[in-house]
């Protein structure tokens, strides 16, 4: 225990804590910007700067810790008037279109600035180049940048990927990829775990809001829209209901009225998941164990931020990776053949929208594999949080919503569905199933719950003992199933590392992209309740355990689906429309083999374009200059003749010089 | 990669393996605490110049993000583009600067083409400023690679670069 004055009070805190810490714990509020509890503690934008006896300058509250008869002032005139100027410093160097910005009103430095009273901003000058680059997923604009560095905290150590950090010096300093290419032409995962720590404008998911406006506009299209387990326990928090609140039906509710033709659920498309996963994983172990060639482990495919960062990070593993499609992509492709051929539509009429907690699916949907016959399976991904604002902009009082059913065929789910959005959650819904068929009885745990792979460690593994088999699965009578749960990058690459290294004891792996799952994706509500993760986690298990069906294969629907249409898992029609293949990419480049051209995938600068258009024509005119060079060899080994004459004649000038000197210095000596 | 490209005998290179010298200098220092900067240092010095491939090729071999790599060669006054065959380094100190430095600078910009830190089209020079090479007898003084010019003025400046 430590003791220290905190204006002018005494408190008795704890060792090791931060000061910002301790205050928070008496009640004393400290305003900061860049610091997020438990992530980023690096003290980069100074706001939490507050006055510490002795000290001879004011200290970063989030860096120092307490000690012994610390006596701190978090308010003093002192302290208000510096944060206010490192405030206006700040805005000196950020675009201040607040009005029509993203997140106006949702913004921490516009905030802040209320709340440090700050009514001027006296500061005018240079501002930074703005650099603004756009890919499928993310969007950069970096004339909003405060150079915070959350994200790269997010980059670097959370998700262990490294692909932005701070290039260049001083003010030039930019939060870029390597060399300030396009994030879309390097090894992003677009995970989108920067977007959501982004305390401004700078760093957001790349809008698709206009286009599903457009499509539900038009009178031709059919629009069908589908949401992921995760957001039903995540939007509530943008309209101010409280972390992992269950909004399920006012979620359907809110797109009937949006305008979509047909409100289905990804949760759908997750049952039909397991059972073809599921499947892929029995055969793999069977061929296995009865000596034919299988690779295991099997990981699981849902995640695309995932599948990206191993394609690029482990191009020679994929083979470990589960063929099924993400559930998103295959109710779209069931969408447009399945359900087409039910209300009797063209694919071409119909336009699949998804509801996503994540930013990877935005680049997932364009990747030329996600197709049957020439169509996209899905035409745009929504954000949670751009949904939120579409349901804003169409002025739907969320909260007093009343509570509707999704559509069917595509629409029923059962509780091992929805704990598809938590980390451990398609494991737990495989087993499930799988062990079920394999021994004809229930799962042998409490409430379904496989607790060894439930909560948020980084990595989690169990083992699973199967004993008396049903006479079609003999082979596994006996065998120890031994399976390994992982979320977020960095934990994955442990994994990962082991497979590479033949390690790996593990028959099946679930990875999810984002640490927590995709209750914490990239694309989720940004929250500042530290307790946000357990809260959804909560949410999503409530969500299962409410449901009278908790197992993928009791979904009638499911049944039904392979009855009139699919035939069997990983069927033909299923290999067809469910499956897909990866796509070896390079270490740091979007696609093997394929070197960076410095001078075409740079991120856009917006300033620099008219002098870019002037140094291309007079890079062309050099071009051509040196064509001519070849002609001039004959004139330059001339000229080189000239230049020995006259170098020969410098050489006895300086020598000349030198002799002055030398007879100077004699005669003065003298 | 598998982009092999032929060479001439002379100068034939594992094409698989582009960066074999700086790898034996990587593995000496592998286990050295900072050793980012040394590694870049000597890259600099081997190849001229640190480009992207370069670059990737060290994030591989150190097994650290290539934006940590880049973020330390932008920080530091690394090059990322190729060299001429020549540097010419304008002396801007105090006393040349008064005397004229200013004006060689603008003279060469103009007849050479380039921008301060950058390369002629033809490779040949890399034009760059320096803050006083302690030569403030000479004012203005400029170097081209070792050489000292002292007493430049715009008129000899045609003579100088026709040296090169």
């Amino acid at each position: 225990m430590k003791h220290i004055t905190v204006n002018g009070k005494p408190y008795e805190v704890e060792d090791d804590l931060t000061i910002i810490e301790a205050a928070k714990k008496h009640g004393i509020q400290i305003p900061s910007l860049c610091y997020l509890a438990g992530v980023h503690e690096f003290g980069s934008c100074r706001i939490c700067v507050v006055e510490v006896e002795g000290a001879k300058t004011l200290v970063p509250s989030c860096m120092t810790k307490v000690s012994e008869g610390m006596v701190i002032l978090t308010n003093s005139e002192r302290v208000r008037r510096a944060r206010k100027v490192l405030y206006e410093l700040l805005l000196s160097d950020h675009s201040k279109d607040c009005l029509s910005c993203k997140r106006n009103q949702s913004c921490e430095l516009q905030a802040l600035g209320k709340q440090l009273g700050v009514e001027a901003t006296r500061f005018e000058g240079t501002r930074s180049e703005c650099v603004i680059d756009v890919s499928t997923s993310i969007t950069r604009d970096m004339s909003k940048c405060i150079l915070c560095r959350r994200c790269v905290t997010a980059c670097n150590d959370i998700q262990g990927v490294g692909i932005i950090n701070a290039q260049n010096r001083g003010f030039e300093t930019v939060i870029a990829p390597a060399m300030e290419l396009a994030i879309g032409s390097v090894n992003c995962a677009f995970c989108g775990q920067c977007t959501v720590v982004c305390p401004v404008g700078a760093l957001k998911e790349t809008d698709s809001i206009q286009t599903v406006w457009e499509a539900i506009n038009d009178k031709n299209k059919r629009v069908i829209v589908q949401t992921a387990p995760a957001i039903r326990v995540a939007i509530g928090e943008e309209f101010g209901n409280p972390p992992g609140s269950r909004v399920t039906g006012k979620l359907a509710a809110a797109l009937k009225r949006l305008g979509f033709d047909d409100v289905f659920d990804t949760n759908f498309a997750a049952d039909l998941t397991i059972l073809e996963e599921g499947t892929e994983l029995l055969s793999r172990v069977k061929s296995a164990l009865t000596g034919g060639e299988a690779v295991l482990p099997m990981i699981t495919s849902c995640s695309p931020g995932w599948i990206k960062y191993v394609e690029h990070a482990y191009p020679d593993s994929l083979g470990h990776l589960s063929t099924c499609k993400s559930p998103h992509t295959m109710l779209g492709a069931l969408a447009k053949s399945y359900y087409a051929g039910k209300i009797k539509r063209e694919p071409k009429d119909i336009f699949v929208v998804s509801i996503m907690p994540c930013t990877a699916k935005k680049s997932e949907i364009v990747r030329p594999e996600m197709t049957n016959d020439g169509h996209a399976n899905v035409d745009a991904v929504l954000t949670t949080r751009e949904l939120a604002n579409m349901i804003r902009e169409m002025g739907i009082d969320f909260n007093n919503l009343p509570d509707e059913e999704f559509d069917n065929p595509l629409g029923m789910s059962t509780g091992a569905a929805d704990i598809f959005g938590i980390t451990g959650g398609v494991m737990e819904a495989a087993l499930r199933t799988v062990y079920e068929l394999v021994t004809g009885r229930e799962l042998p745990f409490d409430g379904l719950h496989v607790t060894p792979i439930v909560g948020f460690d980084q990595v989690k593994e169990a083992a699973l003992t199967i004993t008396d088999t049903l006479p079609d699965y003999r082979f596994l009578e006996g065998v120890t199933v031994r399976i390994a749960v992982t979320s977020g990058l960095a934990g994955a690459n442990k994994l990962m590392e082991q497979i590479k290294k033949g390690t790996s004891p593990y028959h099946f792996i679930e990875v999810m992209g984002c640490p927590g799952g995709c209750i914490m994706g990239g694309g989720q509500p940004r929250s500042d309740d530290p307790d946000v993760r357990n809260k959804r986690l909560r949410g999503l298990y409530t969500e299962d355990e409410m449901k009278v069906m908790r197992k993928s294969h009791e979904n009638p629907f499911i049944t039904q689906l392979y009855a009139e249409y699919l035939e069997h898992p990983n069927g033909h029609k299923s290999h067809e429309l469910l499956h897909t293949h990866y796509v070896r990419r390079g270490t740091f480049n979007e696609l093997t083999q394929e070197r960076f051209d410095l001078g075409v995938t740079l991120a856009e600068k917006k300033r620099d374009f008219a002098a870019q258009a002037i140094n291309a024509a007079a890079r062309a005119e050099q071009a051509k200059a040196r064509s001519e060079n070849e002609s001039v060899r004959v004139l330059a080994l001339e000229a080189e003749n000239a230049r020995l004459k006259t170098e020969l004649e410098d050489v006895n000038e300086t020598v000349g010089f030198f002799k002055s000197v030398i007879a100077d210095y004699a005669s003065r000596s003298r | 990669m598998n982009n092999a490209q032929s060479r001439c005998a002379g100068c034939q290179q594992d094409s698989a393996k582009p960066f074999v010298e700086l790898d034996h200098i990587i593995d000496l220092y592998r286990n050295k605490e900072g050793n980012l900067i040394q590694i870049l240092h000597i890259a600099q010095e081997l190849y001229g110049y640190l480009s992207l491939e370069l670059q990737q090729h060290i994030a591989e071999a150190l097994n650290k993000p290539l934006s940590e790599v880049s973020g330390v060669v932008t920080f530091y006054s690394f090059s990322t583009k190729p060299r001429g065959e020549h540097t010419i380094r304008v002396c801007l100190g105090t006393a040349c600067y008064v005397r004229g430095g200013k004006k060689i600078v603008d003279a060469l910009q103009k007849s050479l083409q380039v921008d301060i830190g950058e390369t002629t089209a033809d490779g040949k020079f890399t034009f760059e400023v320096a803050r006083c090479i302690g030569a403030c007898g000479l004012a203005p003084a400029m170097m081209i690679d070792d050489v000292v010019y002292k007493q430049v003025n715009i008129n000899k400046l045609d003579a100088i670069l026709s040296r090169y």
